[in-house]
C-alpha cells in the first residue's frame, strides 16, 4: 500500500503557525466549552499536584476533630474521622479522574472497534459481534463487579475495567447503526472506485464520520462513570478504604450527617456535579468545533 | 456485438452478455426467494475519446451497468474489457493498477463527497492510494486539477458543505481525474443540479474529452442531456438493451416502439407545435417476474402473438443501428 505521509504543503505549514489563534477563534466561538474545559483543567491540576495544595493527610484520622465545621484551619471541614474534607476532594480527584477517564477510555476503544468491524463487515462477523454484545449487555453491572472484587479483590484498575465493560455494548451499537447508514454512502463507493482496501475506507471515511455521537457517548458516560464508581465504592466493590472517592464520600455520609454536618454531602456533590457538568460542556463544544460542517 | 462501436477505432471498453442477478434471501434462513434480473445479457462497446450514452426509465439497470463495468459491483456472467484487458474475473490486488484507467463520477454531489475532509484532500486521496504524487506534489497536482474544473486554488482547504451543488460535482470531476483514467461512468452526473448548472457541468465534461481523449458511460433518463453530450446512444428497458445508434439516427429514425415512446414524451419547447403524445400504459413490469419473449410486449402498442413468447435479438436491421424487435 502507498504510503499516506502528508508533508506540509504551504497552507498547512500558515496553519501550523496559527494554532493559537484558532483556540482563541474556537474559544471566542463557544463561551460554555471554554467554561468546561476550565473546569476540567482545575480537577486535573488538583489530581496532579494534590500534594503542594494541600495540608492535610487525606487519610489520617484524628479523633480529636471530628465534624468539624468549614473553617480557616479546615476549609470544608471534617469528617466523622477527623479527616480534611478539602484535602479528601482534591486527591478523590485522583480517583475519579482515572475512573472516568479510563473506564470511558477503554469502553469507547473496544466498543468502537466492535461496532465498526460489526457494521462494516457484516455478515456472519456482524452476527458474531452482536452476539457477544449481547452477552457483555446481559451481564448486571454489579453482579460484574462483585465477582471481580471477589476474584481480583478490590482494586483500582478492576473498578476501571467493571465499569467499562458495560459501556462496550452501548457503544458498539450506536457505531455499528451508524456504520451501517455510512457504508452505503457514495463517497464510500468513490473510495472503493479509485481502488482503495477495505480497512482503509473503513478508518478514513466511516470512522471520522462517527466522531460526532462518540464524543457525545463518551462524555456523558465520563460523569455515568464517575457516578458509577460512587456506588460501588458505597458497596465495597470499589476504590478500597481508606483512599478517597468522591463518591464514596458522598454515599456514606449522606443518610447519617446531611442534618447535623451537611458539609460531609455538598462537597463531594459538588465535587462531582461540577466534573459532570465540566465534561459535557467541553464535549459539547469539542463536537461542534471538530465537525467541519459546523465551523464557518 | 463488435459492430457496435467503430471498427476502425480500438475499443477502450467492451462489455460482452453482461449480466447481473441478485438473489432476494428472505426469512431467518436465508433462503433465495427469487432473483432481481437486474442486468440481463448487455453487450456495448466504447472507443476513446466517445460518449455512449446510456438511457431508460429509473429501475432499468442502468445505474447496475455502470456500476458492474467498474467492477464496484461483481458481475453474474459476462465480460468487461478494458483497453483489451479482460478484467472481469481479476482479483482486488490485480484489478488495482486497471482502476488508475476507469473512474466513475456519481448522481449526488452532497453524499459523494466526504464532509469531514478537506476538497482538496478529497481530490488528493486517489493519488495518495495510488503514489502517483508524493509530498509537495500532490498539492501541485490537486491545484492544477482545480484549476481544470473551473474551481479556484484557494478553495482547496474547504469543506464540501461550504461549495454549491454545481461546484461540487466539479469537484466530483477533479477527483475522477487525478489519476488520469481513459473511462469514466458518469452516473446521472447532472441529474441532481439545477438546469442552468447542467449545461456548464456537461460542457466541462465535453472540454474534458476533448482534451484527454476521455471515453464516457453517460448514464441518464434525461433524453435531452443525452443528446447534447452522447456520440451513440443506447436505450435499455428491463435489464436489456433494445436499440443502439448514433445520436442522430435516435433522435430521428429510432426504429424500436419504446425508443419511439420515449421521443414523443419529450417535451418540445415551442407552445404552437402540436403533437400526438402516446403516453406508455401501465408501469414498467418487475425485474423479478421479467414478461416472457420481449420485455416491452405488455406495454407495446404493436404487440402481436410472437412478442410474447420468443425473444428478440439485438441485430443490425441498418448499417449502425441495432434494435431488438421482431417487427424491424
Amino acid at each position: 500500500m502507498a504510503s499516506i505521509d502528508i508533508v506540509p504543503g504551504p497552507a498547512d505549514i500558515v496553519r501550523a503557525e496559527s494554532v493559537w489563534s484558532k483556540i482563541r477563534y474556537h474559544a471566542a466561538a463557544h463561551p460554555l466549552g471554554v467554561v468546561g474545559a476550565a473546569i476540567m483543567a482545575v480537577f486535573v491540576f488538583a489530581a496532579i499536584f494534590a500534594d503542594l495544595i494541600t495540608s492535610y493527610d487525606p487519610i489520617k484520622t484524628n479523633s480529636l476533630i471530628t465534624l468539624v465545621q468549614p473553617s480557616h484551619a479546615h476549609w470544608l471541614g471534617t469528617d466523622q474521622m477527623g479527616r480534611d474534607i478539602y484535602s479528601r476532594i482534591v486527591y478523590g480527584a485522583r480517583i475519579s479522574l482515572a475512573v472516568g477517564l479510563g473506564s470511558t477510555f477503554l469502553g469507547c476503544v473496544f466498543g468502537v472497534a466492535l461496532g465498526l468491524a460489526s457494521g462494516y463487515i457484516g455478515g456472519w462477523v456482524d452476527l458474531v459481534i452482536q452476539r457477544i454484545v449481547d452477552v457483555l449487555q446481559s451481564v448486571p453491572l454489579l453482579v460484574l463487579a462483585l465477582v471481580m472484587a471477589a476474584a481480583l479483590g478490590p482494586a483500582l484498575d478492576n473498578t476501571i475495567l467493571a465499569i467499562a465493560i458495560p459501556l462496550i455494548p452501548y457503544t458498539a451499537r450506536v457505531i455499528r447503526s451508524n456504520t451501517l447508514t455510512l457504508r452505503e454512502q457514495p463517497f464510500v463507493e468513490a473510495a472503493r472506485a479509485v481502488g482503495m482496501s477495505e480497512f482503509r475506507i473503513a478508518v478514513r471515511h466511516v470512522l471520522p464520520n462517527t466522531l460526532a455521537p462518540l464524543i457525545v457517548i463518551a462524555t456523558a458516560q465520563l460523569g455515568a462513570a464517575i457516578l458509577t464508581e460512587a456506588s460501588l465504592s458505597f458497596l465495597g466493590l470499589g476504590v478500597p478504604e481508606p483512599h478517597p472517592s468522591w463518591g464514596r464520600m458522598l454515599s456514606e455520609s449522606a443518610a447519617e450527617y446531611m442534618h447535623t454536618a451537611p458539609w460531609l454531602v455538598i462537597f463531594p456533590g459538588v465535587a462531582i456535579s461540577l466534573a459532570v457538568f465540566g465534561t459535557n460542556l467541553f464535549g459539547d463544544a469539542l463536537r461542534d468545533i471538530l465537525d467541519p460542517r459546523l465551523r464557518n | 456485438m463488435t459492430a457496435m462501436a467503430d471498427a476502425s477505432a480500438p475499443a477502450m471498453l467492451a462489455v460482452r452478455d453482461l449480466k447481473k442477478h441478485f438473489p432476494i434471501r428472505k426469512g431467518l434462513l436465508q433462503r433465495a426467494g427469487g432473483t432481481v434480473f437486474a442486468v440481463d445479457g448487455v453487450s456495448f462497446s466504447i472507443a476513446a475519446g466517445e460518449t455512449l450514452g446510456l438511457v431508460g426509465e429509473s429501475g432499468c439497470g442502468k445505474s447496475t451497468v455502470g456500476r458492474t463495468v467498474l467492477r464496484l459491483i461483481e458481475p453474474t456472467a459476462g465480460h468487461i474489457e478494458i483497453d483489451g484487458r479482460d478484467i472481469t474475473h481479476l482479483s482486488k490486488t490485480e484489478l488495482r493498477p486497471y482502476r488508475r484507467q476507469m473512474q466513475i463520477i456519481f448522481q449526488d454531489p452532497f453524499s459523494s463527497l466526504d464532509p469531514r475532509m478537506s476538497a482538496g484532500d478529497i481530490v488528493a486521496e486517489p493519488m495518495r492510494v495510488h503514489g502517483t504524487a508524493r509530498g509537495g506534489d500532490v498539492r501541485k497536482r490537486v491545484a492544477e486539477l482545480f484549476d481544470r474544473v473551473g474551481l479556484r486554488k484557494a478553495q482547496m482547504d474547504n469543506y464540501p458543505h461550504q461549495f454549491s451543488g454545481g461546484q461540487r460535482q466539479r469537484i466530483g470531476i477533479a477527483r475522477a481525474l487525478a489519476l488520469q483514467p481513459k473511462l469514466i461512468v458518469g452516473d446521472e452526473p447532472v441529474s441532481a443540479l439545477d438546469v442552468s448548472i447542467q449545461a456548464q457541468v456537461l460542457n466541462l465534461m465535453m472540454d474534458l474529452q476533448r482534451d484527454m481523449g476521455l471515453a464516457y458511460l453517460f448514464i441518464s433518463h434525461n433524453l435531452a442531456v443525452v443528446e447534447h453530450i452522447s456520440h451513440h446512444i443506447a436505450v435499455m428497458y428491463l435489464g436489456r438493451i433494445v436499440e443502439y445508434t448514433d445520436k442522430r439516427t435516435l433522435f430521428t429514425k429510432a426504429l424500436h416502439p419504446y425508443t419511439e415512446s420515449l421521443l414523443l414524451a419529450v417535451p418540445v419547447p415551442d407552445p404552437k407545435v402540436k403533437r400526438q403524445m402516446r403516453v406508455l400504459q401501465g408501469d414498467v413490469p418487475s425485474p423479478i417476474t421479467p414478461p416472457s419473449g420481449c420485455h416491452f410486449h405488455t406495454r407495446c402498442p404493436y404487440v402481436f402473438d410472437r412478442c410474447r413468447s420468443e425473444t428478440p435479438l439485438l441485430r443490425e436491421v441498418k448499417p449502425g443501428q441495432l434494435v431488438a424487435c421482431h417487427l424491424r
